[in-house]
């Protein structure tokens, strides 16, 4: 890789360290409700609880709590089933899209309510603009404001004294989505407009090549079935091709939402890959930044919210540290030659091309500007895409594999990779604790057996999902079926869909045909699955914290702002993640690489 | 119960109008002012035809153009109601063949053009409509068309300059030709 893609991986880490601290200062007033904008807004506040019948001033407790925020979100599933399935009905369909399948509906559903954004679709060959918009839109805005809802209750766990209740979800819900995310979405939408991504609502255009080309279609029968010739090849016409679609659609307004809510569930099929999703090197600048922008600065709010913004700076610190080296390897990686390629190939960096493996990536992003994508997208659980991971190199595609895997808490999705990530803390201060023999506290409160065994929950359940899951795939002849590549890489393809439904991510070694019954069905229940049964253990660990006593910090208490539990921190989450996964990952990325080098 | 499905029910109504109708309208009305052409598709028109848009590529396979990146879209290659990437391995033989085969389209096409090919040119892009090629690959195709055109080289060169992208703010992204507008201009040349 060039000296100016690492000059670009560098500016793009100093961005984003200067945009923690302002923006996350600014999020801990929303959450308390001291800030200077959520007291302004008020009374805007107010009138929504009146139309939602909603009392702003009622706190509930953690089971309280958790109903709310699945009754809400079993809500939100059916409104998105029902707008695909009756979408030929509705207006804003300039392109007479039919309905989507059953098995499609459920799964896009599940999808997005869980802010996984899996895309078992393609965008502008099979959604209306209305179903865009209301169905897959609100929910990106929903299932990140779910998502900080959830942080923020947990932070009150810690924070709160011998309190039953831990909040109102509908007034988290409510400042999340009102102060934090239709303010950014409006500021980068319009962003993304000026830069060429398109918000319109007019009709596809039709265009006239300017050099008309011909193909060669297949022939069919009346009947619709393919032809063969003597050979039994398929019998093919030449067709001559004038005209060009031009998609169209309200995509800036989606985008915007979709990189900030850590949704990625694209506009168009290969999301921001798309010269109408992400035009220019400034958009993909933007775009890659708003996917770990409130991540990142919700560390920030957190140590702010609980009054040692040290701690704060701890998490982001251990995220920092598993995150930088890996990101510098998945560039290194994209940066290589095949070297199974014809010699007359220039494959090098050179001032006049990007060189690398350019298989599945765009010219105007390079190497550089897509392994960033592709680290950042997988580290928090995005899983927008600027780039092919399909067709990244064995190592270049491991790397944001294993980001996944490693549970979605290096950044992780907005308020999601956080309580994640303190259930993380929680795991290493019990293990500190065990290895000295003191009972563990964080942060003033003790951690006894209930937070235990809700802690080991979280941690466990995605892997479990994972892994099981593609045992079953690749058991099952319709599971096979989908792959598209040969070998080891068709494994990585099913290891690769199951994580990241498993982990809510979304991204995919898009070659898998995963639109049929088998693949929509079985992902879709991972989804469900992962996705509320660590929010519930979260929020069970949120009310029993807050019932507790604070314990003042003594001699005996291990420090958690310290370089030493950054280390720990760090080491927990690789361990679990690398002893739960080194075996499957050794059948495939890592077998390809070695198939890979050995040309 | 109903003190949780009532709200549920409610709020879901009221952020789908805020987040999925009125945010929507308002990013478009505000676009629709400030920047409409891009809104609209970035669209190219020649005396009131519609010629395509600068950020969607075409095919070109005429050797007086400069052709683009391969496309893996279906059925058709750069078919914009379709957008693809091949999505195959580094280790997949199929995808060392299409490689091979536009290899070797290209040196057909320019037998005596030994200087070797910049690798953008015969990989399929994450999109399957990318609408540039790298200034290699411009380069690579430079005597090919300035031959099929009969003009000269150095002439083809400058018009290749003056459509040829550096980095933006001389640091993001990777330096670019835009292939529909250079295609564009070579026509208006003549």
């Amino acid at each position: 890789m060039s000296s100016n893609g690492w000059l670009q991986l560098a500016i793009y880490l100093l961005v984003l360290l200067l945009s923690v601290k302002p923006l996350g200062l600014y999020m801990a007033g929303v959450f308390d409700g001291s800030g200077a904008v959520t007291r302004w807004l008020r009374p805007l506040e107010r009138g929504l609880y009146k139309l939602c019948r909603v009392d702003g001033d009622a706190s509930m407790n953690w089971k309280q709590y958790a109903l709310s925020m699945l009754a809400f979100n079993a809500f939100g599933a059916l409104a998105v089933y029902a707008l695909q399935r009756l979408q030929a009905y509705l207006p804003w369909n300039p392109q007479q899209m039919s309905a989507v399948t059953p098995d499609s509906s459920f799964n896009t559903a599940v999808s997005y309510i869980t802010n996984t954004n899996w895309q078992g679709y393609g965008g502008e060959s099979s959604m209306s603009y209305l179903t865009q918009m209301l169905g897959l839109g609100v929910q990106n805005f929903l299932s990140a404001a779910t998502g900080i809802a959830v942080l923020v209750a947990l932070v009150r766990g810690f924070t709160l004294k011998q309190a039953q209740q831990i909040g109102s979800f509908w007034v988290d819900l409510t400042r999340a989505t009102l102060y934090v995310l239709l303010p950014l979405s409006l500021i980068l939408a319009l962003a993304l407009v000026g830069q060429g991504v398109v918000q319109s609502f007019s009709a596809y255009q039709t265009a006239t090549l300017v050099d008309p080309i011909t193909v060669s279609e297949p022939v069919t029968d009346a009947a619709g079935n393919a032809l063969k010739d003597a050979h039994g090849n398929p019998e093919t016409r030449p067709v001559q091709v004038t005209t060009q679609t031009i998609p169209l659609g309200p995509a800036a307004s989606q985008i915007a939402i979709k990189q900030l809510g850590t949704n990625g569930g694209g506009f168009f099929n290969v999301n921001s890959a798309h010269p109408f999703e992400n035009p220019t090197p400034l958009s993909n600048l933007l775009e890659v930044l708003a996917i770990l922008l409130i991540p990142a600065a919700l560390c920030y709010s957190f140590g702010r919210l609980i009054g040692d913004t040290r701690q704060g700076w701890a998490l982001l610190a251990a995220m920092l540290v598993l995150w930088i080296p890996l990101l510098g390897l998945t560039a290194w990686a994209e940066g290589r030659s095949n070297p199974a390629y014809p010699p007359a190939l220039a494959q090098a960096a050179s001032a006049q091309q990007s060189g690398g493996n350019m298989e599945g990536k765009e010219t105007r992003f390079g190497v550089a500007d897509s392994a960033l994508w592709a680290a950042a997208t997988t580290a928090a659980s995005n899983g927008s895409v600027n780039s092919m991971h399909d067709s990244y190199t064995p190592v270049g595609g491991l790397i944001p594999m294993w980001l996944i895997q490693l549970g979605e808490v290096i950044f992780g999705g907005v308020g999601s990779g956080l309580y994640g990530m303190l259930v993380f803390a929680i795991i290493a201060v019990f293990i500190a604790g065990l290895m000295v023999g003191r009972t563990p506290e964080y942060l003033g409160k003790k951690l006894e057996a209930f937070e235990m065994k809700m802690a080991s929950l979280v941690i466990l359940i995605p892997p479990f999902f994972s892994l099981v899951g593609t045992a079953i795939a690749v058991s099952a002849a319709a599971g096979r079926a989908g792959t598209a590549n040969p070998g080891a890489h068709g494994f990585s393809e099913i290891l690769y869909a199951f994580s990241s439904a498993s982990n809510n991510n979304g991204s995919a070694f898009a070659g898998l045909s995963a639109n049929t019954a088998f693949y929509n069905t079985l992902l879709g229940i991972v989804m469900w699955t992962s996705r509320y049964w660590l929010i519930v253990p979260v929020l069970a660990i949120a009310g029993s914290l807050a019932a507790k006593k604070h314990v003042p910090a003594g001699a005996g208490t291990l420090p958690t702002h310290t370089p030493l539990f950054v280390v720990l921190l760090a080491s927990t989450v690789l361990v679990v993640g690398a002893l739960a996964f080194f075996p499957a990952l050794a059948l495939g990325p890592i077998v390809e690489e070695l198939q890979f080098a050995a040309h | 119960m109903s003190r949780i499905l009532l709200p549920s029910l409610l709020s879901l109504l009221v952020f789908s109008v805020l987040t999925g109708l009125i945010y929507p309208f308002m990013v478009t009305g505000i676009a629709a002012l400030c920047c409409e052409h891009q809104a609209q598709g970035s669209l190219i028109r020649q005396a009131d035809r519609l010629v395509g848009s600068s950020l969607i590529g075409q095919p070109f396979d005429d050797p007086k153009y400069f052709w683009p990146r391969p496309s893996a879209t279906t059925p058709q290659p750069y078919n914009g109601a379709s957008s693809a990437g091949s999505n195959l391995g580094p280790t997949n033989p199929a995808q060392l063949d299409a490689v091979r085969t536009q290899l070797a389209a290209l040196q057909q096409a320019d037998p005596d053009n030994k200087w070797p090919v910049p690798i953008d040119l015969v990989t399929a892009s994450a999109s399957g409509l990318d609408p540039h090629i790298s200034p290699a690959a411009a380069e690579y195709q430079l005597m090919r068309v300035a031959r099929a055109r009969a003009i000269d080289p150095q002439r083809l060169r400058s018009l290749v300059a003056a459509h040829t992208q550096s980095r933006q703010w001389a640091l993001l992204g990777e330096p670019r030709v835009n292939v529909l507008e250079l295609n564009l201009a070579l026509d208006a040349l003549h």
